[in-house]
């Protein structure tokens, strides 16, 4: 495919700004630039076909199933698309009087509380921009409740080894020193190891539940206590809320402060990487730490900014993504509350099948059958017995129009794929993406060699990741013609 | 099986030294090099930073993971090979050639193995 | 009720049946009975149609103004009708981060397109495929910079406040020192004051130009100054003015941010909006955030792929200089559609325009008595003095729907784009006439 650049023609454009009304200004010399940026010159039909031609080299969630663990890649409702594109939404300045923006300061106020209560909190902040944010947020909510009580010593959030690698790098951000507790043979958090590692100096403690394996800790509430007790908090990761959404809440659980991904378990697109949204929420005793403003709504119904008197800062500029918020308000306003505990279930359910359906396969699952809503398969004995990795079988999928699953994490599974097929696919989906395994495994069996080639049928074949590494080529390089 | 020169000295955590008066050249061995596949980036000290013996001065990458290089020698960073920026894979086609660093005023030496040792070490963990 | 699960209550009966579980329930078999909760405290879930009209109500409540003066960080411009055409597409809207480069050679190469044209723009080496926001990509950058040598930061009080604020999060967190350096009486920042506070462990100087104020800065006595200290610069821009102004790259700053609304991104009350980082090839490593390389398949065949990941959390976990996981990839690919449908000169007519708007705005409003507060050049924002109330000011020209500039503790801040034509001012200045002549 051309780039933009080797599709642009000098004199090529589009009429987009009309002719000066008003005398142009005459800036002194040397604030001028003195050499154009070299952008695409291209008639608006030739930049419509070039779009339309990288959509097609691009897979997303309606071109095919995509159980990328830990991503919770559902369908994405057109609806929210449709309301988050409402002028009154998308035309409003984030500075206008309070008066003018009540509509959006009520969407806010009514997603920070129905979230709120599907996580257990008492409060919110939709301000984190993405999951990763929110972390960093919550943490540094954590880091403000310990400083403000003059328990300068906890410099310490304890992680499990299994965890994303977004929390150790979170909790540095947030001015912690990282300790990593291993997991037991079931995945959960090793006791032991938690309780050897909490102590005077434990901040807190960083936790997934279901973890990244997809299983439950059933010792929840005793890791909380544990934490608790040794005078840390305990922040929940809501990577994986959808699976427990409606049936348990990380407040019940014993946690203190939670971040929740909108981009993942409430339907928002993913945009080939972005925007999301990481809302956090916390219990009443760290509210005076959030970000601020936050929305209030005062006894005339009338909602309105107000400061946390011992905010920890800002941590984005205005409120977050305020067009993200309004699509997940539009979710949760659609699934209601029946609607939320079915999706997880279901979500649950698709897991258990696909994970019951692939074992029955021949495929190697670590910690057994039954998991949340999703499960790593262990491709170690399948490359043992005929060298075929979890590589290769993830980029054979690809020739069958499937997103592969989550490759080599967690990083306890050494050759681990994370299958996470979500709520939002029917049973002959799940059985499709069955037989597709079941064809890898025989074709893994009987020409394995020929799948360290795999994919066969994509616009490129694997492309050349050390050479792209050492000689880093990170922009398009112009010939003459510039 | 893995080069292993005689005249060098080793660490269990896979880095090679020699000494020359009193100034240690430091570089990673070949059985380690094999391990971690295609190097793509090294992350150097600068010179006149101080190493510590059995802690991490430099770190190698791969395209899909970080590793840390250890020092075998307390001491002061006196020169930095900077043409493992520009070249990383010189370290996987020339182990005991890609020295990382040269460390003076050595003030302690850690723990050392002969060739002899080392390679008995690279057995136990192949 | 709404749902977007396809499967039947029949069928997901039969799947329990072929995994051998009676009830749904037993699904949750492992969750201890002590934590589980009841129905939850939400209402009744709606149908298309409801929600529909619930968040076309929400929306209705809103204030649209057709004119906006203000900008002060979030900018009203034209957006090109193309560009929400290609953003809009499924393909583009919903596929994750594309790290099966097979499957995701579109995406891959838009931002790769996308770090093209923020080199072009900046004049900088190398650009990310994007962070949050124009706030916290100034807080990376000057984080980015710190190494064993230099590890306090030098920010201008004329930045924008949020842009200082999220810079004052960051770097308390990991306890870096953030000296501020006061605005000069024309309202530029004080170079003498910055010459004082930069020293041997400065590690950053970050400027914004145009700065919150509109005036343009001073960049090559800011340059001068850091570099004389062994200081790195962060310059702040924004994106529409570089259709005519100097650019980051021809002042010699290390790393240019900005906030990428402007280029095509509604205001949508704030968000999502797009963190535009730009570098040196020499600090290339040190940059946060996804990067896209070209390379080759095995066949040769050009090809893209996220590189040099191991700068990246989910490699170097907690020796990772930044966190960041997901990005605004959809606003950059905007930004990009934006950039390529506009053209050079195209951009260059949105900025001649802006800031012919606000120079007449300015002149007009001189003409009621709102005097500029400074005389330096400014691009399309400016402070002027308010000679009557301001909030009736701002209420009167909101009964015609005119969206006041932004009132500050010591006068108006102003902005005009392109969208405020003479024929838009004008009738905003006899509003205004009514109001002082009161």
């Amino acid at each position: 495919m051309k780039l933009l650049f080797e599709r642009s023609v000098p004199g090529r454009k589009q009429a987009i700004f009309p002719e000066l009304d008003v005398p142009e200004v005459a800036f002194d010399e040397g604030l001028l630039r003195q050499k154009a940026p070299r952008l695409p010159q291209m008639a608006e039909v030739d930049l419509g076909r070039h779009y339309t031609e990288l959509a097609k080299q691009t897979h997303g969630v309606n071109d095919g199933f995509y159980p990328l663990g830990s991503c919770t890649m559902k369908y994405n409702p057109r609806v929210n698309e449709q309301v988050a594109a409402l002028p009154g939404f998308t035309d409003i300045h984030p500075l206008q009087p309070e008066a003018t923006v009540q509509g959006c300061l009520r969407a806010m106020h009514q997603l920070e509380g129905m979230l709120a209560e599907i996580c257990g909190m008492d409060a919110m902040t939709l301000q984190p921009a993405a999951g990763a944010h929110g972390e960093y947020t919550g943490l540094l909510l954590i880091r403000a409740y310990h400083q403000h009580r003059g328990d300068t010593a906890r410099t310490k959030i304890i992680v499990p080894d299994s965890a994303h690698g977004t929390n150790p790098a979170s909790a540095v951000m947030a001015g912690f020193t990282v300790v990593a507790v291993p997991s037991n043979a079931e995945g959960g958090v090793d006791l032991d190891a938690l309780r050897a590692a909490a102590g005077p100096d434990t901040a807190g403690l960083m936790l997934t539940n279901p973890n990244t394996l997809g299983l439950f800790d059933p010792s929840i509430v005793e890791i909380c206590r544990i934490v608790h007790e040794a005078g840390g908090l305990c922040y929940y990761d809501g990577a994986n809320l959808n699976a427990v959404m409606g049936h348990a809440r990380p407040g019940d659980m014993g946690f203190d402060c939670v971040h929740v991904n909108l981009h993942k378990t409430f339907s928002t697109p993913h945009g080939g990487g972005g925007p999301g949204s990481g809302p956090v929420g916390c219990k009443e005793f760290l509210a005076p730490y959030l970000p601020g403003p936050r929305v209030v709504e005062g006894e005339d119904g009338a909602c309105g900014f107000d400061q946390p008197e011992q905010s920890v800062g800002k941590v984005r500029s205005f409120y977050g993504n305020f067009l993200v918020a309004v699509r997940a308000l539009a979710y949760i306003l659609t699934l209601g509350r029946e609607g939320i505990p079915e999706a997880s279930a279901s979500a649950v359910l698709n897991a258990n099948y696909l994970a019951h359906m692939l074992a029955e396969a021949g495929y190697t699952l670590p910690y057994g059958e039954r998991c949340m809503h999703e499960f790593v398969i262990d491709c170690g004995p399948l490359k043992a017995e005929t060298g075929v990795s979890a590589m290769d079988v993830a980029k054979r999928l690809l020739d069958f129009g499937i997103h592969p699953p989550t490759m080599y994490f967690p990083l306890i599974v050494h050759e681990a794929l994370m299958v996470e097929p979500t709520e939002t696919e029917g049973r002959e989906t799940l059985d499709e993406f069955v037989s597709m395994m079941e064809r890898i495994l025989d074709e893994a069996h009987t020409e394995g060699e020929k799948l360290h080639g795999a994919p066969f049928d994509c616009p490129i074949g694997r492309p050349d990741e050390v050479t792209a590494a050492r000689k880093p080529h990170l922009r398009y390089e112009f010939g003459q013609e510039g | 099986m893995s080069t292993i020169p005689e005249e060098l000295s080793y660490t269990t955590s896979h880095e090679w030294v020699s000494n020359e008066d009193d100034v240690y050249t430091i570089g990673l061995t070949d059985f380690a090099q094999d391990a971690l596949g295609d190097l793509v980036f090294v992350n150097l000290p600068q010179v006149d930073d101080e190493v510590v013996a059995g802690e991490a001065f430099a770190d190698v990458e791969s395209v899909k993971a970080v590793s840390d290089v250890f020092s075998p020698v307390t001491g002061v960073v006196v020169e930095v090979n900077e043409d493992l920026l520009d070249a990383p894979e010189s370290i996987n086609e020339d182990p005991y050639g890609a020295w990382f660093v040269r460390v003076g005023e050595v003030t302690e030496v850690g723990e050392l193995l002969d060739a002899e040792a080392y390679a008995a070490h690279c057995e136990q963990e192949a | 009720m709404g749902s977007y699960i396809p499967e039947t209550r029949e069928g997901r009966a039969d799947m329990l049946d072929a995994i051998v579980l009676q009830s749904p329930e037993d699904l949750y078999a492992v969750v201890p009975e002590g934590v589980r909760c009841g129905t939850l405290d939400l209402p009744e879930g709606l149908s298309e149609m409801e929600v529909v009209a619930r968040l076309e109500g929400l929306a209705s409540e809103n204030v649209r103004f057709g004119t906006v003066l203000r900008g002060a960080g979030a900018y009203r411009h034209h957006i090109p009708a193309i560009v929400r055409t290609v953003t809009s597409k499924e393909e583009f809207l919903t596929a994750y981060t594309p790290y099966q480069a097979e499957i995701s050679q579109g995406v891959l190469q838009s931002i790769f397109e996308y770090q093209t044209q923020i080199c072009e723009l900046t004049g900088m080496d190398v650009s990310n495929a994007s962070v949050y926001d124009g706030a916290t990509a100034a807080a990376e950058a000057v984080l980015m910079l710190r190494d064993r040598r230099r590890s306090e930061v030098v920010v201008a009080e004329t930045v924008n406040p949020d842009v200082m604020a999220v810079i004052r999060t960051y770097c308390a967190s990991r306890d870096v020192p953030v000296v501020t350096v006061p605005a000069a009486d024309d309202l530029g920042v004080d170079l003498d004051a910055l010459r004082a506070a930069v020293g041997s462990a400065t590690a950053a100087v970050y400027v914004q130009s145009p700065n919150y104020l509109g005036i343009i800065e001073d960049m090559d006595g800011v340059v001068e100054c850091a570099h004389a200290s062994g200081a790195k610069v962060v310059m702040g821009f924004n994106p529409i003015s570089l259709g005519i102004l100097r650019s980051p790259g021809e002042y010699g700053a290390d790393v240019a941010v900005a906030e990428g609304q402007p280029l095509g991104l509604p205001l949508g009350f704030g968000g999502p909006y797009l963190g535009i980082m730009a570098t040196t090839k020499a600090l290339m490593r040190k940059l946060p955030g996804r990067i896209v390389g070209e390379t080759t398949d095995a066949e040769g065949r050009r090809a893209f792929v996220l590189t040099l990941q191991a700068r990246e959390q989910h490699i170097r976990r907690e020796k990772a200089s930044s966190n960041i996981c997901s990005n605004e990839a959809l606003c950059a690919m905007t930004a990009s559609v934006y950039l390529a449908a506009v053209g050079p000169e195209g951009l260059a007519q949105a900025a001649r325009l802006s800031a012919g708007h606000a120079h007449y705005l300015a002149e007009r409003l001189g003409e009621l008595g709102f005097a500029l507060r400074s005389d330096r050049s400014f691009f399309n924002e400016f402070l002027t003095t308010c000679p009557v109330d301001a909030d009736q000011l701002v209420d009167a020209l909101a009964r015609h729907g005119i969206l006041a500039g932004l009132p500050t503790h010591d006068g108006i801040l102003w902005c005009a784009t392109e969208l405020n034509t003479r024929a838009d001012i004008d009738r905003a200045v006899r509003v205004l006439k009514e109001v002082c002549d009161r």
